[in-house]
């Protein structure tokens, strides 16, 4: 019976001033419009304040250093001068060398998933892919420090120095000491982290090429590979390109597993075997150890930079991908 | 020389085609070698002690993990009770109630947020949460963590929120219900079962992560009563045992790899089989 009495409630002529207010708000689709949008407005809020707070925490450094905090080189506690270059470079590094191991393999089964595999296979190995994927970072970092820092120590490493190490040019790259912790040994394991993101974006840009495309290829007597390489993935290749992005904003935010295997020292080396320090690494390490407002504001800083750079590239991976799956990469 | 070139193309094919399937089957032999390697080691070194308890102190054998084990279990409790609330609701404006403007303006700033490097929530969580307090605590780890969750929230939310068929609002709506009403009564129970798989695996993400708690919850080697205390967890025990010097305690650091990648590997196979049983309404 109440229900029949709210209900001519509800019909109840609307009038105006706070009972009619009143009224409308007894249907409770304003109260739930205004919960919901305060809750919607407060990630707002929170991303704004998130930004916020990494700059005025950053404001001694920032103050005291300027610009020249990029291209010092120093990171010294005692003396209170810090620099972050070498971790700039530590970061820039370890994710350049994930990714051209990363892209490759990346997209190679991206291409078996989509173009070779029935669609039952295809799922069910991109869902081990996807699992690969929720495997945590420290977990990696467990791994690498137990199975790919030895590794590189007794095989790779020696391996790598003894032949590339004696080219002119690039041998600079491979050069002793190998300590098994480094550049290589990081970059290594981003390339395993990253490797499931550039897939399944890869994955399902490619599955969204027209059919057609393909078949007509076919039709004009190219090879499988031929209408792949030719027609399909340069179709793709916007989204695929906003796949890579997303990988490497993953890679240059990487804590974990790059603080256990990179070797944590704050230098600017040629050597890929030398060890080095990233920016997520020295904050992870440092800032329970900081001692004094600069060096906390230093670190700081350099999670504001971290953080520049990975909200820059998000954002160009998501305009790729939503131009590619909108009309297809091919019409922009 | 045609014939030639004709060999030389079917060659590229198949040699191509058969290394993209090698890459293929390397990605997928990564995982399970990770598997087995952590069942490997840490098989060996799990037993009861390992979860009743408390670590020992530096240089004796022995002892476990109870209180990172509780510790985790605190911290994504907490983080729950502070992402999951702004992530559903966040999700219900964005499907059911959203304009066009700000609702892009709050999808955006939802991806930006889920693309911030953990580290960097870390920091923030400790701006807000540990520097005015001065002191580390479970709650601050709970914030740090409940950030990190609102995104995948907020997703999964909407998505299956706008998979629920619009038969259904209007059938809701002709029978006299009003919009909100028929949001708690018909839209949110259809699509119940996604955004509860949306939770698992939102769950089995926060779970993993060390590096926001470094300096938010920090470690404990003994139990933390209540909120206010700095609180162990296993992602950070992992961490931290990892990378000393013991060999017992690396075979506990695999232990707890081994429990943890267990739980998290579990809830994402649960949330895929429930999906596959069958939400009726999923999208494509």
């Amino acid at each position: 019976m109440s229900t029949a009495t709210t209900f001519i409630k509800r019909e109840a002529p609307l009038k105006s001033g706070p009972r009619a207010l009143l009224q409308r708000f007894r249907h409770g689709d304003e109260i739930t419009h205004l919960v919901t949008l305060v809750f919607a407005a407060s990630i707002l809020l929170i991303t704004s304040m998130l930004v916020y707070e990494l700059w005025r925490t950053s404001y001694l450094s920032r103050t005291k250093f300027g610009w020249n905090f990029f291209w010092t080189r120093t990171w010294d506690p005692i003396f209170d001068n810090f620099g972050a270059a070498p971790f700039i470079y530590g970061t820039l590094v370890t994710s350049a060398l994930g990714l051209l191991i990363a892209v490759p393999v990346g997209l190679a089964s991206a291409v078996f998933l989509s173009e070779l595999a029935p669609r039952k296979v295809s799922d069910a190995l991109a869902f081990l892919i996807d699992l690969l994927a929720a495997v945590p970072s420290v977990i990696y970092g467990l791994l690498g420090v137990f199975i790919v820092v030895p590794l590189m120590r007794t095989t790779i490493g020696p391996a790598l120095i003894g032949t590339l190490g004696h080219i002119p040019v690039i041998g600079k790259l491979f050069q002793p000491p190998n300590y098994g912790v480094g550049f290589f040994t990081a970059g290594i394991v981003l390339a395993i982290m990253v490797v499931p993101f550039i897939i399944s974006v890869s994955r399902e840009v490619l599955l969204t090429v027209p059919r057609e495309q393909r078949e007509a290829a076919l039709a004009l007597g190219s090879t499988r590979w031929e209408s792949t390489w030719k027609v399909v993935v340069p179709w793709a290749r916007t989204g695929i390109m906003g796949s890579i992005f997303l990988a490497l904003a993953r890679a240059l935010g990487e804590t974990m597993a790059v603080t256990m295997v990179i070797g944590n020292d704050p230098k600017i080396s040629t050597s890929l075997f030398a060890p080095g320090y990233t920016i997520a690494a020295v904050i992870a390490n440092e800032f329970t150890e900081a001692t004094g407002d600069l060096y906390l504001s230093a670190l700081i800083e350099l999670g504001l930079v971290l953080f520049l750079m990975t909200f820059i590239l998000n954002g160009l991976a998501r305009i790729l991908i939503v131009a590619t799956e909108r009309g297809g990469g091919h019409a922009a | 020389m045609n014939r030639f070139l004709l060999i030389w193309r079917k060659s590229v094919n198949i040699v191509m085609l058969t290394l993209t399937g090698l890459a293929a089957l390397l990605v997928v032999s990564i995982l399970f070698f990770i598997l087995g390697y952590l069942v490997w080691n840490g098989g060996t070194a799990i037993n009861w002690d390992f979860f009743t308890k408390l670590p020992k102190p530096v240089g004796e054998t022995g002892g476990g993990m109870a209180n990172a084990i509780v510790g985790s279990a605190k911290l994504l409790f907490l983080a729950s009770l502070f992402g999951l609330p702004v992530g559903f609701l966040g999700g219900v404006y964005l499907a059911e109630f959203g304009g066009k403007a700000f609702s892009f303006l709050i999808r955006y700033t939802t991806d930006l947020l889920n693309g911030v490097p953990s580290i960097v929530i870390g920091i923030f969580a400790y701006s807000v949460a540990v520097l005015p307090v001065k002191h580390f605590s479970t709650l601050a780890g709970g914030v740090a963590l409940g950030i990190m969750m609102i995104p995948i929230a907020v997703r999964t939310t909407e998505e299956f929120l706008r998979a629920v068929p619009n038969s259904l609002r209007e059938g809701a709506m002709a029978l006299g219900a009003s919009k909100s009403r028929t949001i708690a009564t018909v839209i949110i129970p259809a699509a119940f079962q996604g955004i509860l798989t949306g939770v698992m695996l939102d769950l089995a993400r926060v779970a993993g992560e060390t590096a926001p708690l470094l300096f938010t919850a920090f470690s404990n080697r003994f139990w933390s009563p209540g909120w206010g205390q700095p609180t162990a967890s296993l992602p950070v025990m992992i961490f931290t045992y990892a990378i000393a010097p013991y060999d017992d305690w690396h075979r506990q650091a695999w232990a707890a790899g081994l429990v943890l990648l267990a739980l998290i590997l579990l809830a994402n196979i649960g949330a895929r089989l429930i999906l596959a049983r069958g939400t009726s309404f999923r999208s494509t």
